[in-house]
């Protein structure tokens, strides 16, 4: 009998055989993936998840015998009253008596688990998020550590064993230092001649010479050490600075009386792919609500998108409580900060001077990026299309213009987010390519 | 004074490490071996773990397999299916080849450890090298060598041809898998080794002669038509290796289409035993592990706990639900194997007068081993059911038949356990384990070589059941492009010849190119 342990070989076999099975069914996927992101929360867009697609998509067919029709009998276990020739009322909708209860899953759809990856590239790759955005996003700069070379010293745990090596060789050799097989030979030669009854002649003579070169190559051997010190080679690292990978996202949302429960939903969804795509590009993204009305709260998810608190607009209410949530917990020096702004743009007109002020003086400085999303409502879309602006617009438009990473757009419909979204960044990437 | 020394028990945790896999086989070894007679493979063990017990069961249980959709989808299901917790995974996989491979997960605890191996590598090993139908029909020495050649053509003609090419040739064979055995043997070596090389051969001797000048030699004359009995004769019609027939006959195939139709088939092949002995297979299996689960107990190598945890286990494998249980699904193979073979045993040992009269020549014959044994060399499902299910076990499990007449609103109950129904009962069990009557009987039976090669495909309706109408019509679109000319199905009734239904189905023209 023979032992093997296959549990270090890699698993992850099926790999192959599983992305082979994603892309069959990737129109399918696709739309399941997109369908269950409706019921999810931010927080968990990106996680690995359960979906279901239609059976018959990867169904495998064969050739068998319907189950219906025909003449069959069976055999069953477990008889508690029947005796022969009862009758039996047919089962509903078998032929068999076959109870095909207790499978547990329906037959109709084929469910299974996406990991994150997965979920996240079939998701996006239906975006087609620009690279280039990504790479402009990532700012700042930590120190890490990589190989570089060898150094005569170091610490002990870094001592490379075959450089050193190495190099005591090419000294040994350089200074031709006796191997141990010389001495071996000699010392042979010597016990030889030393047995000898009766010596030769010129016996002594030999002997003598043999002994002078023992003495030597033993000096030699003992001078001349197998690894001397300057033989040490030690590994060396250094630092160099990579990407830091952390950032905040704010979400900012009016929810004053005038947003509608699509209004918030066409905030939501932008807000989610913003979230999606910092997931990506960071290790680590925090994610900071604020909801205002003509007062401004940090909450929590839950609040943020189904509170019912109402009341008027104070843009600069929610822009003040940014400020001081920044300046609390997230060092500018230390986050990658983007704030996402989504309002239906109905706004006190005496406070736009303070917004723009604010976020001139504070808020851009300190941003990575920040989207404004006006939403609008469904219906209006073709009459707000034809130029209607609102305060908030106005107040922005000249700011916009003024700040490459300030950008606003409005959006009335569903289907515009992903357009949107993906022009936001897109924009800024070719316009960074191009300078 | 002297006392018998009972042998410390083997293990006494859960936890497990590889001297004491070798204890536990060595222990197990002669009691399988030197006790019970048996005859085995060499085995091998190889621990794994969940991950690559998943992996492995995507792949029909083989270690190494070409690349497919088809398994990557069993494997998410799998997956599924035990993340939720809805099924476990197996303790155990083995595969029939010689050194006989068994999986050991590592997440099994000692006791788990002892009942895999006295199943497996005893148990299953056993059946593999003795019984007739694996005999007959697989070759253990050469499937893994034949499996690795089978992956690397795939790739091969993956690199060459494409994967979406290769993909439609596999998804259509896989379709006809079923049709691509032959069932009856006939003399032929199952050398799945000469195979690989054999195919090489060829391809270097196509590579040889390949002239594209002979391309322009002008054709002569055409043929007169073949009378239709000679054209079907050298066709080798009809023909139920549907696979095969298409390996051998199919006009538009290229080579490495035939060499992939042909890689299925066999591989359907190597199956198809394990299909037919199922019940008898895990049986053997599980009889051997109780009988060495029990040695291993009474003589002190493992403790009471160990035994309840083997016990328990064991009695969730062989449960029987019943019919109106909610959890029925058919006979769980290992129930069936195990209960019968438990019945032969009480019958070789303490027969009762009904024994006696049913089972003359195994009845009190005290030597229950070598009955099992030759039971297990020269019987398969349906012969064995038919042979040793017993009036006794019939009663204890309350079996009883249903009889489900086309055209009438009531089933009827047909037979039950008593003096009237065991023949009946026991014939109607038989006949489900039957391999011919488990799948339909279809043949290609001509082809019209002078008009327009449409290929004829008839299904022998036995007692009315006709074929799955939506995954015929999925099949036939496969068999068209495969065979690249119209195709026919007919059902026609077993008995009375009539035609009850025909399905058709074009090629699709850029499906081979």
């Amino acid at each position: 009998m023979h032992i093997v342990d296959r549990r270090l070989n890699p698993g992850g076999k099926s790999l192959v055989n599983r992305q082979r099975f994603l892309r069959r069914a990737r129109a399918y996927v696709q739309q399941a993936v997109r369908d269950s992101l409706k019921d999810r929360s931010i927080k968990d867009l990106d996680k690995e998840g359960q979906i279901s697609i239609q059976r018959d998509v990867i169904h495998e067919p064969t050739l068998h015998r319907a189950a219906q029709g025909g003449s069959r009998e069976r055999v069953f276990p477990g008889n508690h009253d029947y005796m022969e020739g009862d009758k039996i009322k047919r089962p509903d909708g078998g032929a068999g008596a076959g109870s095909k209860a207790g499978q547990g899953e329906g037959n109709d759809d084929f469910q299974f688990a996406l990991s994150r990856e997965e979920f996240l590239d079939l998701f996006l790759d239906d975006l087609e998020l620009p690279d280039l955005a990504k790479r402009r996003l990532i700012g700042g700069a930590v120190d890490g550590i990589r190989r570089a070379g060898y150094s005569t010293a170091g610490n002990p745990s870094n001592l490379s064993v075959p450089r050193t090596m190495q190099k005591a060789m090419s000294r040994r050799l350089a200074l031709r230092r006796p191997k141990g097989a010389d001495l071996a030979r000699i010392e042979e030669e010597i016990a030889l001649i030393e047995a000898r009854t009766p010596p030769l002649p010129d016996d002594a003579t030999r002997l003598e010479a043999l002994r002078e070169e023992r003495s030597t190559v033993i000096r030699r051997r003992n001078l001349i050490a197998y690894i001397d010190p300057v033989d040490l080679r030690y590994r060396r690292f250094e630092t160099v600075p990579k990407p830091v990978a952390q950032a905040v996202m704010f979400c900012l949302m009016d929810v004053s009386g005038s947003m509608t429960e699509h209004m918030k939903d066409l905030a939501k969804r932008f807000f989610a792919l913003l979230h999606l795509f910092l997931s990506r590009c960071y290790e680590h993204v925090e994610v900071v609500f604020i909801h205002h009305t003509d007062r401004a709260a940090e909450v929590d998810e839950q609040t943020f998108f189904y509170s019912t608190v109402t009341g008027g607009t104070l843009v600069s209410s929610a822009l003040d409580k940014l400020i001081e949530v920044v300046q609390e917990r997230f060092r500018p020096d230390d986050w990658n900060i983007y704030v996402a702004q989504a309002s239906d743009g109905d706004t006190m007109q005496s406070d736009n001077g303070r917004v723009v002020s604010l976020m001139q003086q504070e808020i851009l400085p300190f941003s990575q990026y920040f989207a404004y999303l006006e939403v609008g409502r469904e219906e209006f879309a073709d009459i707000e299309s034809i130029g209607t602006t609102t305060g908030l617009w106005q107040a922005y438009a000249p700011v916009s213009d003024a700040n490459r990473n300030f950008v606003m757009r409005k959006v009335h419909h569903r289907r515009e987010i992903y357009p949107v979204f993906r022009e936001l960044f897109q924009r800024k990437g070719v316009a960074e390519r191009s300078s | 004074m002297t006392v018998a020394l009972a042998p410390a028990p083997l293990f006494t945790g859960s936890d497990w490490d590889f001297s004491l896999i070798n204890r536990i086989h060595d222990t197990i070894e002669p009691i399988a071996l030197q006790e019970m007679k048996l005859d085995i493979y060499p085995n091998q063990i190889e621990i794994i773990s969940a991950e690559q017990m998943l992996d492995a069961y995507s792949s029909i249980g083989m270690p190494l397999f070409y690349k497919h959709w088809s398994f990557g989808k069993q494997f998410v299901t799998n997956e599924m299916m035990y993340r939720k917790g809805l099924r476990g995974l197996a303790y155990e996989l083995v595969i029939n080849s010689d050194p006989c491979i068994n999986y050991l997960m590592q997440e099994n605890s000692a006791t788990m450890q002892t009942l895999v191996i006295a199943h497996a590598a005893f148990g299953h090993n056993h059946f593999f090298k003795n019984n007739y139908v694996f005999k007959q029909w697989t070759d253990a020495e050469g499937i893994l060598d034949y499996l690795e050649f089978a992956k690397r053509y795939i790739a091969q003609c993956e690199e060459r041809y494409g994967q979406l090419p290769v993909e439609r040739v596999l998804d259509a064979a896989h379709a006809l898998m079923n049709q691509g055995v032959h069932r009856y043997p006939r003399v032929r070596p199952r050398d799945l080794k000469a195979e690989a090389a054999r195919e090489a051969e060829r391809q270097a001797y196509r590579d040889r002669i390949y002239d594209d000048l002979w391309r322009t030699v002008p054709t002569g004359a055409k043929a007169d038509a073949i009378p239709s009995d000679a054209r079907r004769a050298a066709l080798g019609l009809p023909q139920e290796n549907i696979l095969y027939f298409l390996e051998k006959s199919g006009p538009r195939l290229e080579s490495w289409q035939r060499e992939i139709l042909r890689i299925v088939r066999l591989i359907a092949q190597y199956f198809y035993p394990q299909r037919q002995t199922k019940a008898m297979n895990e049986g053997c299996a599980t009889y051997t592990h109780y009988r060495i689960m029990t040695t291993l107990h009474e003589r002190g190598w493992i403790t009471d706990g160990s035994f309840m945890e083997f016990l328990s286990s064991h009695t969730n494998v062989v449960y029987q639900p019943t019919y109106d249980s909610g959890q029925f699904g058919g006979f769980n193979p290992y129930a069936l194997g195990f209960g019968i073979m438990s019945d032969i045993e009480r019958i070789c040992r303490e027969p009762t007068e009904e024994d006696r009269e049913w089972f003359p020549e195994i009845a009190g014959s005290g030597d229950a081993m070598e009955v099992l044994k030759d039971i297990w060399a020269n019987y398969r499902d349906e012969s064995f059911v038919s042979q040793f299910l017993s009036p006794h076990l019939i009663r204890q499990w309350r079996l009883f038949k249903i009889l489900d007449k086309q055209g009438e609103s009531e089933l009827r109950v047909d037979a039950i356990h008593d003096e009237r129904g065991y023949r009946r009962i026991r014939r109607s069990l038989a006949r489900e384990y039957e391999i011919g009557r488990q799948e339909p009987d279809i043949q290609v039976v001509d082809v019209d070589l002078a008009g327009d090669r449409k290929l004829i495909v008839e299904h022998a309706v036995l007692d009315g059941v006709q074929l799955d109408a939506g995954d015929a019509t999925m099949v036939l679109q496969n068999l068209a492009n495969l065979w690249g000319y119209e195709v026919l199905l007919k059902e026609v009734d077993s008995e009375s010849r009539k035609e009850l239904k025909s399905h058709s189905a074009q090629p699709n023209m850029a499906w081979l190119r």
